[in-house]
């Protein structure tokens, strides 16, 4: 029998049995629904942390170089910790040294980096501010961008001088109800002017972005991030995607040169780039993506159980029916077919709601708890085909059951 | 009687002995149905029932055969193995030429599908599917495309007079025309014989006479039949008429004799 007479037969068959075919796919509508809301979530997770990562926090088309890597996939071990610890200081030489070695077109800053306490005039204390000490090319390699005022520029880079840009919790902080720019935010007892307020950025994995100032790398800020020490990263920016190996080529062979290192000897500092902040949350992902297939793996296993309960129950109805079919010629395949086709169908129809119903949920649940969601393409088709396999495995059984009634004895039935 | 209109040469039992005694040759290409010495038993845990106990049929191309018998003596037995639905116990049997007792599940399903229309006491027509498609599902299973699957089971309802209930279900139509569906779909794949297991057992006497009528148009046009019968009237039809008793064939003859026995 060809498939879509089968399929043709299954549809019919269903649509005799509406109220026994909907609980028939109550069980994988159920799981389906599930997975895709699920694959949804975590695919406008995924969108939301991939470009938050790399835009916000890093930059598109960036690698940072640091004494040590940034973001960590999983946990550190003391020895980890130890050795890192003991690796050279990425210094302000190797900095600028980065910067000769580019090729041009290629972008470039320092961002050195730390959490610092801060005093105005206006309020009674504050939060602590993540201080950036940086040259003025990074609010280009980051789209940072002002709401007020302006970004510092190159002279007062060159001159050092105390000017800040912050963030809006900053101003929220320690200008409540005033203007900030033209007046004084204290860090370690200096005073810079603020001349910028960025724009709202959010938060990134529950860290406030907006609690920030940033000043020139040669005004007095280096002093209190400890740029001396050690800088916290120097930014790299490749010209188009395709040059980000050769931009991190260059910056790697630069600084394996200024740290004499032997071609056996591993690197003792890193060259970050977002995919590998990335690989952070891909393991994250990971987890969630596996607690989202488990769920709804018990609902297609339940749904599975019920189709071929009612498979059975369909064979052992329909005994009579499939005795004329093969007193009429029908082989024990062509018996399979139709039986198989119909579990399938009802499950992939069981599959299709629960799509249709998982969009929704995701959608709901991503404006009630303000989640970000998204559609997964690949979930589609895994969610088909998980119906077709939960169809064809449920109905394997009592298809075969039917395809090898004896055609006289089922002749003989009811 | 309008049996006696048109004379069908039937077979004599000497002709019937020789191929029938000839074990393993293949039978002429006249002989559509020829068995030698099949058995059918069934195991009623422990107990062995001797439904057929030897049976040698030979039934020539156009020959329209009424077998009777008691009940139990195996006719319905003879006939699904006839009909291939069943597989003897032991002994030949040769269809159109092929040796049909060696074949396994899916090739007798062929055969079934091909070579033999099956018409049964209690019509066993699908309920939920029209008259059309009921006559359309050898067909299906013949592989026959949709266009043309509609335009052959047209035809066959067309035979029995029913093109114009093709849209009913069986459960809109009286006995007769269900059992002319029946029949129509038994024809539609144009089967070397047909086989009816009392086709008339279910239906009232001015039905049966009917359905008489359509058997005998076929027999008329060409068509091998083999029907089974407890009624004598109703085997009269036939041309030739085979009595079993005990799993065995105890008479086999022409109808003018059986009819002039009964007179008697
Ligand atoms: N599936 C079966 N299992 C066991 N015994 C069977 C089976 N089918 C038939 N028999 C036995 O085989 C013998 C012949 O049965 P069969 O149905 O062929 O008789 P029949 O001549 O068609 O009778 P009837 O005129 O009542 O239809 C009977 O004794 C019957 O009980
Ligand atoms: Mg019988």
């Amino acid at each position: 029998m060809p498939l879509v007479e089968a399929i043709r037969l299954a549809l019919a068959q269903i649509r005799v049995q509406k109220l026994k075919s909907f609980f028939t796919l109550l069980g994988v509508t159920i799981g389906v629904m599930f997975l895709i809301a699920v694959v949804s979530i975590v695919q406008g997770m995924s969108n939301y942390v991939t470009t938050a990562v790399a835009g916000k926090f890093l930059g598109v088309n960036t690698a940072t170089l640091r004494k040590f890597p940034n973001f960590q996939t999983g946990n550190v071990t003391d020895a980890q910790w130890h050795l890192w610890m003991r690796r050279p200081p990425i210094t302000i030489a190797d900095a600028y040294a980065v910067r000769d070695a580019l090729p041009a077109g290629a972008g470039w800053a320092i961002d050195d980096e730390k959490w610092v306490n801060a005093e105005s005039k206006y309020t009674n204390g504050g939060p602590q501010l993540l201080a950036h000490a940086t040259t003025p090319q990074l609010f280009k390699i980051k789209s940072l961008v002002v709401t007020q005022g302006r970004v510092f520029n190159e002279e007062e880079e060159q001159l050092g001088l105390p000017v800040a840009v912050i963030g809006v919790e900053t101003q929220q902080y320690y200008f409540p109800g005033v203007d900030p720019i033209g007046r004084e935010i204290k860090v370690g007892g200096l005073p810079f002017r603020v001349i910028g307020i960025l724009e709202k950025q959010g938060t990134l994995f529950g860290q406030p972005l907006d609690r920030v100032i940033y000043a020139p790398f040669n005004s007095p800020m280096q002093r209190f991030t400890g740029a001396r020490i050690n800088l916290a990263g120097v930014i790299v920016q490749a010209p188009s995607p395709a040059a980000m190996t050769d931009v991190q080529e260059t910056v790697t062979e630069l600084m394996r040169q200024r740290h004499k290192l032997h071609p056996a000897q591993d690197n003792d500092f890193v060259v970050e780039t977002s995919a590998s902040a990335l690989s952070a949350w891909d393991k994250i992902r990971g987890y969630l993506v596996g607690a989202g297939i488990f769920l709804p793996a018990i609902g297609l296993v339940v749904g599975g159980i019920v189709i071929m309960n009612i498979m059975l129950v369909a064979v052992a109805e329909r005994t009579r029916e499939i005795g004329i079919r093969k007193s009429l010629g029908a082989r024990r395949r062509d018996v399979m077919a139709q039986f198989l086709a119909e579990a399938t169908t009802l499950s992939i129809l069981g599959a299709a709601f629960g799509i249709g119903l998982g969009f929704g949920l995701s959608k709901l649940l991503s404006s009630a708890f303000n989640l970000p969601s998204g559609v997964a393409p690949w979930s589609i088709v895994v969610a088909l085909g998980l119906g077709g396999g939960v169809g064809i495995a449920a109905g394997i059984y009592p298809a075969s059951r039917a395809s090898r009634l004896d055609p006289i004895v089922a002749l003989r039935a009811e | 009687m309008s049996a006696d209109v048109r004379e069908i040469p039937l077979s004599t039992t000497g002709e019937r002995q020789a191929v029938v005694g000839n074990v393993g040759a293949v039978p002429g290409q006249d002989w559509v149905i020829v068995t030698r010495g099949i058995t059918r038993d069934y195991d009623m845990g422990g107990e062995v029932v001797r439904a057929l106990r030897g049976v040698d049929l030979a039934v020539r191309r156009n020959e329209y055969v009424a077998i009777m018998g008691p009940s139990g003596s195996g006719k319905s037995t003879l006939m699904n193995l006839v009909g291939c639905l069943d597989t003897p116990t032991s002994g030949e049997y040769w269809l159109n030429g092929s040796l049909v007792s060696d074949m396994k599940d899916d090739a007798l399903a062929r055969v079934r599908n091909r070579e033999i229309g099956f018409v049964f006491q209690t019509f066993n027509l699908l309920p939920r599917a029209t008259a059309l498609h009921n006559v359309e599902l050898p067909l299906v299973y013949a592989g026959v495309g949709s266009a043309e699957r509609k335009k052959r089971a047209v035809e066959a309802l067309e035979r029995v007079q029913l093109a114009d209930r093709m849209d009913h279900r069986p459960n809109e139509l009286s006995g007769g025309q269900r059992q002319r569906v029946a029949i129509a779909r038994a024809l539609v794949n144009r089967p070397a014989i047909l086989l009816a297991d009392e086709p008339t057992g279910n239906l009232d006497s001015g039905t049966s006479e009917e359905i008489m009528r359509v058997f005998e148009e076929l027999a008329d046009a060409g068509q091998t039949v083999i029907m089974v019968t407890h009624e004598s009237d109703i085997a009269a039809h036939a041309r030739r008429i085979v009595v079993l008793r005990d799993g065995r064939i105890s008479s086999d003859e022409r109808r003018e004799k059986f009819v002039q026995k009964l007179e008697t």
